[in-house]
């Protein structure tokens, strides 16, 4: 299985527009407009130019309307996602790279190998053209570190003020192997809890250029494909029971959401918890919950007791579950709930977080 | 010494735990008066380690909770005004007013924006000239030299188009309230160490005195808490009623000069109606008439806002200890932490949202582990 | 109300004649107006609430009070529980510890 790196800050190519009938004005300060998104010739220059070229190798084709591919034998998996993050370039990332790899987790998540993505763009008109391919080239190296391919796609531009800089829809299509049978209502009462390893960078990264929070910090985040781990971890024969990546609400939400799908208890143990200092030492300045803040390029796994260490191994063994550890028990008491032991020996039930998380005065 | 992670190490929580249990004879009603406090033993499972004797009482100081209807009133009128920028800590977005919250405001178009510190919404008014920009000054003792300064500062550098929203609330007058109650059952406090890093403890001997009370100024981290726990059931089980100090390495007598000058200087005393448990006079600070020029509710034309609370709340019980959460009909039913009726149960210490997680665990039946 | 955290001192600077600090929260750098601590240096720690610090804290009263729990530790293993001691030295989990189970305290709801 070749170890794929994730290239995160692609150094975009620079854009040559002479050629392009953007009008004239536009030469100087080349941003988004109203034609852009009309289907016409300035559309056909924004894909030509813009979008393929930044793609790169991880673009099929032409982008036309539609991709035909030949159907691969087995189950298919299919996830759509939408990609509103602000701000747009963040320490480590942008919403290009969240948009890929945002989806081909989600495929990863039902055991699938993740094959072909859509992607789908809505863009303010105003938006700087460099923006854009700053985002479209880093898909194009997410993509291909992630091993899809990026088969068609589409370009609306709304009026300034109507938009947020960048909207993007990404949908794939995966495959899964005969034998694999991953979803959240599989947990059993004594499957072990894993983390794929340390959580809450993602949400610190971003919450940290943010306006009214902005703090100096080093965490970047951790955004990252995941195929590849889950691969590897199907790969030893177990039977896995669920995946589940956890992105907005963090391990909380996650563990909340399977619990009551699968009708069990979960328990954790918090000293086991892989929390970065500088995760734990945000979240106290802002009183936040590190269980509650999104991750980007982690996955929950829950497996049989008797398949925890091989499975442990495995994802140990890969670049993006070096740092996995085993994080809690499914049980039979309190079922749908999730209850944490403190590091003092007493117990907190973990909540599924209402809405945003917020920082805290009191 | 980072001062954290050693304030949390469990082998000497389970030292002071076992100090504890031995000192306790009997059974002792203890109220934390500050909302962090009770945030950081719901957190710790502090209150399911404590001997049975001793209960918790989870007091009003949670600036969140207490903050008065109308002004929540007001500050969603303000905030709804075209063109006005409003800013606020992350606690009070979703606090209930009389029928939407800051959120909702927030959604239907309103320019409401969570910031971590008062001089940001400073900045926001620096950065737009052409806009009202308004700070929601809530909080106890512990927020408002944050809040004095940043008005102090608007003022000095001229910054017009700022205005603060005052509810300033203060601890002393808090405790003569509940002591002062016919169904009061509380027998010691612990006060709210960061109150007294600022404003010292000089206020509480004679509060001590007056209802017979302990009361001992406690920081945050687990020890701390238990610490604070310790020397007050010490002093219940000899009888003493005294102010001590379990917090020192943040907590002098004198409190903080600097700041307490500052306050004297923005601030003046006021009567202010504590959600849920009533009017208690000089309990507040509004802005003093040097200021008055930055007080929102003199910029802005919102009086006369009609508030209506709900009847069904009991948040103002539950705040003096005199119930128990899950002894209010409406707890679980129509009040829950998606939709709140008062701001117990919004705010992550409030009361009824931290019964709100422990009741569906005690609830729920448990195999007994080996 | 009080959600205060302690921080160090990195750099010290001016901004608008206030008296303005960049602080280290372990990895988390924030601005803090230092206008109510004026005697701090660098490498000092002072609690933080909203952007400002309140007190600086005092290392020596830190340790101190850190030391008296020490020793009431240390008063136990001389003077109390038998069982518990062993344990410790066995490296197991001190009974009463907190196992998963959440027991209901006298059955009762509190």
């Amino acid at each position: 299985m070749p170890e794929l790196t994730q290239v995160i800050t692609a150094t975009p190519n620079p854009i040559d527009l002479s050629g392009w009938t953007c009008p004239a004005p536009l030469r100087d300060s080349p941003t988004i407009v109203m034609g852009h998104g009309g289907g016409g010739a300035m559309s056909g220059e924004l894909i030509e130019h813009l979008f393929l070229p930044a793609f790169g190798d991880a673009a099929d084709g032409e982008l036309g309307d539609s991709a035909v591919l030949t159907a691969p034998a087995g189950r298919l998996a299919f996830s759509t996602d939408s990609f509103v993050v602000k701000p747009m370039f963040f320490p480590g990332g942008t919403i290009g790279d969240l948009a890929v790899n945002g989806t081909v987790n989600d495929l990863a998540m039902s055991g699938a190998r993740p094959l072909y993505l859509s992607t789908a763009f809505i863009l303010e008109e105003g938006t700087a053209l460099a923006d854009i391919n700053r985002i479209a080239t880093a898909m194009g190296h997410a993509a291909t570190a992630a091993g899809v391919r990026l088969v068609t796609g589409d370009t609306k531009v709304v009026d300034a003020g109507h938009g947020d800089g960048v909207f993007i829809n990404t949908a794939g299509v995966g495959v899964i192997q005969d034998g694999v049978d991953i979803r959240p209502t599989r947990a059993a009462v004594g499957d072990v809890v894993i983390i794929s390893g340390p959580i809450g960078l993602h949400g610190v990264a971003i919450m940290s250029c943010r306006e009214g929070l902005e703090f100096g910090t080093t965490v970047e985040t951790d955004c990252a494909p995941l195929s590849g781990l889950v691969q590897a971890m199907i790969a030893t024969g177990a039977d896995i029971h669920v995946l589940r990546d956890p992105t907005r609400g963090g391990v909380a939400a996650t563990l909340n959401e399977i619990a009551k799908a699968s009708g069990v208890g979960v328990t954790l143990v918090e000293r086991d918890l892989p929390i970065p200092e500088v995760v734990g030492n945000a979240c106290s300045l802002l009183g936040l919950d590190p269980l509650q803040v999104a991750n980007e390029g982690k996955l929950i796994a829950m497996v049989a007791a008797s398949d925890a260490e091989t499975v442990l191994a495995a994802m140990q063994a890969h670049e993006y579950g070096r740092q996995a550890a085993v994080i809690g028990r499914c049980v039979a008491d309190h079922p749908g709930m999730v209850v944490a032991r403190t590091g003092l020996g007493g117990n907190r039930v973990v909540d599924l977080p209402i809405g945003e998380q917020l920082p805290r005065i009191c | 010494m980072k001062y954290l992670d050693e304030f949390s190490n469990p082998e000497l929580a389970a030292t002071l735990l076992e100090r504890i249990k031995s000192t306790c004879t009997r059974r002792w009603a203890i109220m934390e008066v500050c909302g962090g406090q009770t945030h950081s033993i719901i957190r710790h499972g502090i209150d399911q380690l404590l001997p049975d004797e001793i209960e918790m009482i989870h007091g009003p100081g949670c600036p969140v909770c207490v903050t008065p209807l109308e002004i929540i009133d007001r500050a969603l009128a303000i905030a709804a005004s075209p063109g006005v920028i409003f800013c606020s800590f992350g606690d009070m977005l979703r606090v209930p007013g009389s029928s939407q919250d800051l959120f909702r405001i927030k959604s239907n178009g309103g320019d409401v924006r969570v910031v971590y510190s008062p001089l940001d919404a400073l900045k926001i008014a620096k950065e737009n000239p052409d806009r009202q920009v308004v700070f929601f000054g809530i909080g106890f003792e512990t927020t408002a030299p944050a809040n004095a300064m940043t008005v102090y500062q608007a003022k000095r550098l001229g910054i017009a188009n700022f205005s603060l929203l005052v509810s300033h609330v203060l601890v002393p007058p808090a405790i003569s309230a509940i002591m002062e109650s016919e169904t009061c059952r509380v027998q010691a406090f612990l006060a709210a160490g960061h109150v007294c890093s600022v404003m010292g403890t000089t206020e509480y001997p004679p509060l001590a005195e007056k209802y017979k009370v302990p009361i001992v100024v406690t920081g945050f981290e687990p020890l701390d808490i238990l610490e604070g726990i310790r020397l007050t059931v010490r002093q219940l089980e000899s009888g003493r009623h005294e102010v001590e100090n379990a917090y020192p390495r943040a907590v002098s007598t004198d409190g903080n000069p600097a700041a307490k000058a500052m306050l004297t200087d923005v601030f003046t005393r006021t009567d202010r109606t504590w959600r849920g448990i009533g009017m208690i006079h000089g309990s507040g600070w509004r802005l003093s008439e040097k200021y008055a020029e930055f007080d929102a509710e003199n910029r802005f034309d919102v009086r006369g806002i009609r508030t209506i609370e709900s009847t069904l709340c009991r948040s103002g019980e539950v705040l003096q200890g005199l119930i128990k959460p899950h002894e209010c009909a409406a707890f679980g039913r129509e009040c829950t932490p998606r939709n709140p009726l008062g701001a117990t149960m919004v705010s992550s210490e409030g009361a009824c949202a931290a019964y709100y997680l422990y009741r569906r665990l005690e609830l729920t039946p448990v195999a007994v582990h080996a | 109300m009080c959600l205060a955290v302690p921080g160090r001192i990195l750099r010290l600077f001016e901004a608008d004649d206030t008296q303005m600090s960049d602080v280290d929260f372990g990895g988390v750098i924030k601005q803090v107006c230092l206008q109510y601590v004026p005697d701090v240096a660098i490498g000092d720690y002072v609690i933080v609430h909203v952007g400002f610090a309140l007190q600086k804290l005092d290392e020596d009263s830190a340790l101190a009070t850190l030391a008296t729990f020490e020793n009431m530790g240390l008063l136990k293993e001389e003077f109390g529980d038998g069982f518990a001691l062993a344990a410790k030295q066995a490296g197991e989990p001190i009974p009463g510890d907190g196992s998963l189970a959440v027991t209901t305290r006298n059955g009762a709801i509190r």
